[in-house]
């Protein structure tokens, strides 16, 4: 077995007008159907069914709804939807208005990353011409850019939207969910950059030729982001459902230690497990992001590293986050330093366990993840 | 009225005078001021029609927007664990030495800010930094000090 390469997002014989006519042609029930049947999950780590949310969302009874493309990236180790918005960022706006075709949304927006800045200019050109093309076409539609400042937990749907709302990136409790009560309070339909381009085209192949592509439980394929000890690193859209061995093979330097997989919420997986481990839903899902590490590499400068990184990023809000992350960040250094017995990391594993089960949102519930694969796999490493 | 005030007054004319503007507006001033002092963070608040507070709440939210004084170039050199790997402490190393400053310092002439920051999405690229808006990736020492360069010259002239 290999990876297979597949060539659906940068495919650039799309004429996307083209498919945006057509799906403008097609009654919204089959545009939603059509994306419920080609069993599209989200591309940006949550993996919900694309499908059902716009089908939700259509359903609501409101004033006024919202489409909102997720461009925040901040997971380290992912840079696809940059690369995206580069290089066909028409497919994204497409998707943006197949989906107000299906929902009934008048305004959409792209929430672009601070650290993107560099490109707001290009692609507010670029969103000027779609604008116009809508208009022509009598479409009651438009796109708009919003900035994010730098803040990693503005990606988080919730957090986003009051981003968005000019306030703290603050996550919000849910239910409601967005598609009931998100933007403004209105219904409102939240995808990452992928995600759209993945519904424009499949709208354009059908959903029997995307499913023809990976497993059942992950339809399709996806764009990964190859970082760290590679030679090859770059942006690579794979099927989906692949081992994490084949990967490897072909992506690592030949003396690959561990692979994490999902960025630094994700998980890591020792050599041991490439064999069993299959990238997807069914297995580790990933928003795109593969880190791989070479044995000259300190599992513990790794998992320090990704601490760190949660510190910085928690907003704070919710104790378990705000005080677990610090706590396990000075756990594992007290413990480096000889200050805490080894079994001490016993406890902090505890708390990380009761952080997935308490903390307020994705951030927080998710340190566990490279935590614990981390400790279980690298425990000398951590200790010694 | 100050050059802050009227650069406010036309960010709130530009984006509107709605709470959901606040974000574009608090970017607007950093963009030209680089950071948010006090001052500007009341006058966004009278301008807008929102309490100090709240502005000062929003802004402090957020890592790029600053409300402690910097240098007219900010440089913000990636700290996440792929250009950890790829060397981003020579390059940081580097710029201490050439900018005299450590990170979180400004150049005594005010020209250069020294920051880190988490990924940057070029992760493939590193070590990658910032400088203001404009990307630099794949550094080493010598590209990172060629980087600089070009906002030594743009304030001389
Ligand atoms: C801390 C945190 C950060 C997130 N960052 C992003 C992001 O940068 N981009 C993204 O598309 N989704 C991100 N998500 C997931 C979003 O909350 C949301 O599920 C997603 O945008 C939905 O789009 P999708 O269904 O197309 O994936 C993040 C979630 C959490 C908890
Ligand atoms: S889990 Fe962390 S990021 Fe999420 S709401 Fe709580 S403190 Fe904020
Ligand atoms: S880790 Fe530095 S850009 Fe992603």
């Amino acid at each position: 077995m290999s990876t297979k390469k597949v060539d659906i997002i940068f495919d650039a014989g799309c004429a996307v007008y083209d498919v945006l006519d057509k799906g403008l042609a097609m009654p919204k029930d089959d545009v939603i159907n059509e994306i419920i049947n080609s069993g599209l999950k989200g591309r940006g780590g949550a993996g919900f069914p694309t499908g059902l949310k716009w089908k939700f969302a259509a359903a609501e009874q409101a004033d006024k709804k919202y489409i909102i493309c997720n461009a925040d990236e901040g997971e380290p180790g992912t840079f696809k939807d940059r690369e995206i918005l580069t290089k066909v960022p028409q497919k994204v706006f497409v998707g943006m208005a197949l989906c107000s075709h299906a929902t009934g949304a008048e305004e959409g927006y792209i929430y672009l990353r601070g650290e993107y800045n560099y490109m707001l200019k290009e692609l507010q050109e670029k969103i000027d011409i779609f604008n116009n093309q809508l208009q022509q076409r009598g479409v009651n539609f438009t796109i708009k850019i919003k900035s994010g400042s730098g803040a990693y937990v503005c990606g988080e749907e919730t957090a986003l939207m009051e981003s968005m709302e000019g306030k703290r990136g603050e996550p919000r409790n849910k239910p409601p969910f967005p598609t009931v009560a998100g933007y403004n309070a209105k219904p409102t339909i939240i995808n990452n950059v992928e995600t759209f381009v993945y519904t424009t085209m499949i709208v354009r192949m059908g959903a029997n030729d995307f499913k023809s592509l990976g497993t059942a439980d992950s339809s399709g394929s996806k764009v990964f982001s190859v970082s760290g000890d590679t030679p090859n690193a770059g942006i690579f859209e794979l099927e989906l459902g692949m081992k994490l061995n084949d990967f490897v093979d072909e992506w690592g330097d030949g003396d690959t230690k561990a692979v994490q997989v999902g960025g630094a919420s994700g998980h890591c997986v020792p050599r041991k497990n490439f064999g069993e481990t299959v990238i997807g839903f069914e297995g580790i899902p990933t928003g795109g992001s593969m880190m791989i590490f070479n044995s000259s590499r300190s599992m513990y400068n790794v998992l320090k590293n990704y601490l760190e990184f949660f510190v910085e990023e928690s907003c704070g809000q919710c104790t378990p986050c705000r005080v677990g992350c610090q706590q396990l960040l000075k756990g594992i250094e007290l413990i480096k330093k000889g200050d805490r017995k080894p079994s001490y990391l016993d406890d902090l594993k505890k708390l990380a366990e009761s952080m997935k089960i308490s903390a307020k949102c994705g951030l927080g519930q998710s340190v566990a993840n490279p935590f614990i694969s981390i400790i279980d796999n690298f425990k000398e490493e951590i200790i010694y | 009225m100050s050059n802050t005030e009227n650069l406010i007054k036309e960010l709130v004319e530009k984006h509107g005078k709605c709470r959901n503007s606040l974000m574009a507006v608090l970017q607007g001033v950093v963009a030209k001021e680089k950071y948010l002092s006090e001052d500007a963070m009341k006058k966004v608040a009278e301008h807008m029609d929102v309490s100090a507070a709240d502005v000062y709440g929003t802004a402090s939210f957020y890592t790029f927007l600053d409300t402690v004084p910097r240098g007219r170039n900010v440089i913000r050199v990636c700290q996440t664990i792929s250009c950890d790997m790829a060397g981003k402490d020579e390059i940081i190393e580097a710029l201490e030495a050439t900018l005299k400053i450590k990170v979180g310092e400004t150049t005594h002439d005010g020209n250069f800010s020294l920051l880190v920051a988490n990924c940057m999405g070029w992760c493939h690229m590193g070590p990658v930094m910032l400088i203001n808006d404009d990307v630099y990736t794949e550094l080493t020492p010598q590209k990172a000090m060629e980087a600089l360069e070009k906002y030594v010259v743009s304030t001389n002239n």
